[in-house]
């Protein structure tokens, strides 16, 4: 990348945002600077250039240790002096990499598909409607995102170990058939920056309620339900302690809660295979990094939009 | 204008007359809509804050019915030395973590917000590093940290300085937990990034008149215009640094690892887990949780009486 400053970036301030425009993300305000002079720009440049090697190298460092042999590991190139495919090879022998990647696939796809349409379904009701415990009521959805998890971790077990369901994937994503507070909050924004009157229209057309939040709403906000989707499938993927609360067999496992018994194994206390440690990280962590170029732009602004307006 | 973040309620309607029809219908569709979420916060919330509260007076091992001790619980949390150990090894992370890592989430906010049109990229790259699962980021721990041959301290090297055994040595295992999680900090820097963008150039040009320089603007200008959503990333670091578990807790604990170094490693959640899950002391595990949610309601009680003072909101912000 190129750290000197190109004469037409310095005339116009205005940046090449991913984020589009939208009444969520704070407007660039135009003209707002004046033209920065070229050496602060050049030294602003130069310490984000420095920054970005810290920030991406960890990620580099991991992927190309997947293709090093284990002699190499630690050798801090990032350009593996042999280069193997054996790693990946003897991680399949070594642990059910494939059934765990499938069983992850499952619960984050379920997870984050039952929190988006429970959630958009009741921050509508408390968006939409005018009734008389709405702030209250309303007021309670905000005050569980106060209340640790670890509160309510032990009985949670025990309703799930009363159902016999532990074991299995159920407690993993069952608890979003009810909504999430976060979710319910962030949704209820957009959907309170929706018009009004194509709501009124459609209710004097003598459209019911369920056609004017399946037909108008969730179309108009379909970006904060792909943002929802996006958050949920992150959390759900890289969740590590209801995984190992829950899932007892090695063959029902997340892939973190896999790669968590291959560092028992294989890490520091283990075998020392870290050879096999990385790649199943690398393994764990790809789709995430995936996920997050397929759907950047909501990413960006669902955080802007968590952080400006919470 | 309002003053407080939770301005924004229901309109006052006159209570206590009898709902129209029209008002009694929506009513009732609100309700259907909003009805899986009260039978969650009924099953998924409110029974288990009153079961748990009940939980910590008992001895329960999840096999046997649970026995009612009273007190007893809480009478060992004050003397359990683990619990004071766990406390203040939460303590001393979450009071060096937090301003660090805000600081640095303003820093980098400050230099995204100069650098014209290669922010986009830069806040791409940062933000990378937020998507890595905390698992995986407690297996970086131990590789890049690694006192012999880890990268970190290859690159201190460089510097001539001999880099400590980051992941064994007890005085060296929570600075290498707090800058590891520096490198999750780019969910922050977009949050203030967007914060700093939408600061009226104005201001900006009247301190320039008044003569002041970018120290000066900054403390004046930027930082109280922020300060809505620099505390939002203050409160919400705060309180997951306090819940920090999975980074720790791969790196240090589960099967089969040693001993000597957790004690230097042993955060509430851990030991609140392993009383739970690997010991089966439900009933005193229900405990810690009481207490941690204590501190937490404390430490977020004085946060929010702190930012009355020195947060500025401008506008509605709902």
């Amino acid at each position: 990348m190129s750290t000197l400053p190109r004469p037409e970036s310095a005339a116009r301030p205005d940046v090449a945002d991913p984020v589009e425009p939208g009444d969520v993300v704070a407007p660039p305000v135009a003209e707002r600077r004046r033209r920065p002079r070229r050496l602060v720009r050049a030294v602003v440049l130069l310490a984000l250039a420095a920054a970005t090697v810290v920030f991406v190298y960890p990620l580099l460092w991991l992927l190309s240790a997947s293709f090093k042999p284990r002699a190499d590991v630690f050798d801090n190139r990032l350009v593996p002096r042999t280069f193997t495919v054996e790693n990946y090879l003897t991680v399949w022998d070594a642990a059910p990499i494939g059934l765990w990647l499938v069983n992850t696939v499952v619960v984050t796809v379920l997870a984050a598909v039952t929190v988006t349409v429970s959630s958009a379904l009741v921050a509508w009701g408390f968006a939409f409607f005018r009734f008389r415990l709405r702030g209250p009521l309303f007021g309670l959805v905000l005050a569980t995102m106060m209340l640790p998890g670890a509160v309510t971790l032990i009985p949670t077990f025990l309703i799930w170990n009363q159902l016999g369901l532990v074991g299995t994937n159920v407690p993993l994503w069952a608890g979003n058939l009810f909504g999430s507070a976060f979710y319910i909050f962030l949704l209820r924004q957009f959907f309170l920056g929706l018009p009004r009157e194509p709501f009124e229209a459609a209710r004097l057309d003598g459209a019911n309620n369920w056609v004017m939040f399946w037909r108008l709403a969730v179309p108009l906000c379909r970006p904060a339900l792909v943002l929802t989707l996006l958050f949920e499938a992150q959390a759900a993927w890289t969740d590590l302690m209801r995984p190992l609360i829950y899932l007892q067999d090695s063959d029902t496992f997340t892939i973190p809660r896999g790669l968590k018994a291959l560092v028992d194994q294989f890490g520091p206390a283990g075998e020392s295979q870290w050879e096999v440690v990385v790649t199943a990280s690398v393994l764990t962590t790809v789709p995430m990094i995936v996920l997050f170029f397929v759907g950047q732009r909501h990413f960006v602004q669902g955080i802007t939009t968590t952080g400006t307006k919470g | 204008m309002t003053s407080t973040t939770t301005a924004s309620r229901a309109p006052a309607n006159p209570r206590r007359r009898r709902p129209t029809a029209s008002a009694r219908r929506e009513r009732n569709a609100a309700l259907r809509f909003i009805s899986p979420w009260i039978v969650g916060f009924v099953v998924f919330t409110a029974w288990p804050i009153l079961y748990s509260a009940y939980l910590s007076l008992t001895d329960y091992d999840v096999i046997n019915d649970p026995t009612f001790v009273g007190l007893d619980n809480y009478r060992q949390l004050a003397t359990d030395p683990k619990v004071a150990l766990a406390l203040w090894n939460t303590l001393v992370y979450t009071v060096v973590q937090v301003p660090v890592y805000v600081l640095l989430a303003l820093g980098l906010a400050l230099l995204l917000d100069r650098a014209g049109r290669s922010a986009g990229f830069f806040r791409t790259a940062f933000f990378v590093p937020k998507m890595t699962p905390p698992v995986a980021v407690g297996v970086l721990l131990l590789l890049l940290f690694n006192g012999e041959y880890g990268v970190v301290n290859q690159v201190l090297g460089w510097f001539g300085v001999d880099g400590p055994a980051w992941t064994t040595d007890p005085d060296w295992i929570k600075p290498g937990l707090v800058l590891i999680s520096l490198w999750s900090v780019g969910s922050s820097v977009i949050i203030l990034l967007a914060a700093l963008r939408g600061v009226p150039t104005e201001l900006y040009d009247a301190a320039r008149v008044d003569g002041a320089g970018f120290w000066r603007r900054t403390r004046t200008v930027t930082v109280p215009m922020i300060s809505g959503p620099l505390f939002f990333v203050v409160v919400v670091n705060t309180i997951a640094a306090f819940q920090l578990f999975t980074e720790a807790y791969t790196a240090y604990f589960g099967a089969g690892s040693s001993t000597y170094r957790n004690d230097a490693a042993l955060f509430y959640v851990i030991y609140l887990f392993q009383q739970g899950f690997e010991f089966l002391h439900m009933g005193y595990a229900s405990a810690l949780a009481w207490l941690l949610f204590v501190v937490i309601m404390l430490v977020t009680v004085v946060q929010l009486l702190v930012s009355r003072r020195l947060v500025y909101y401008e506008g509605d912000r709902r």
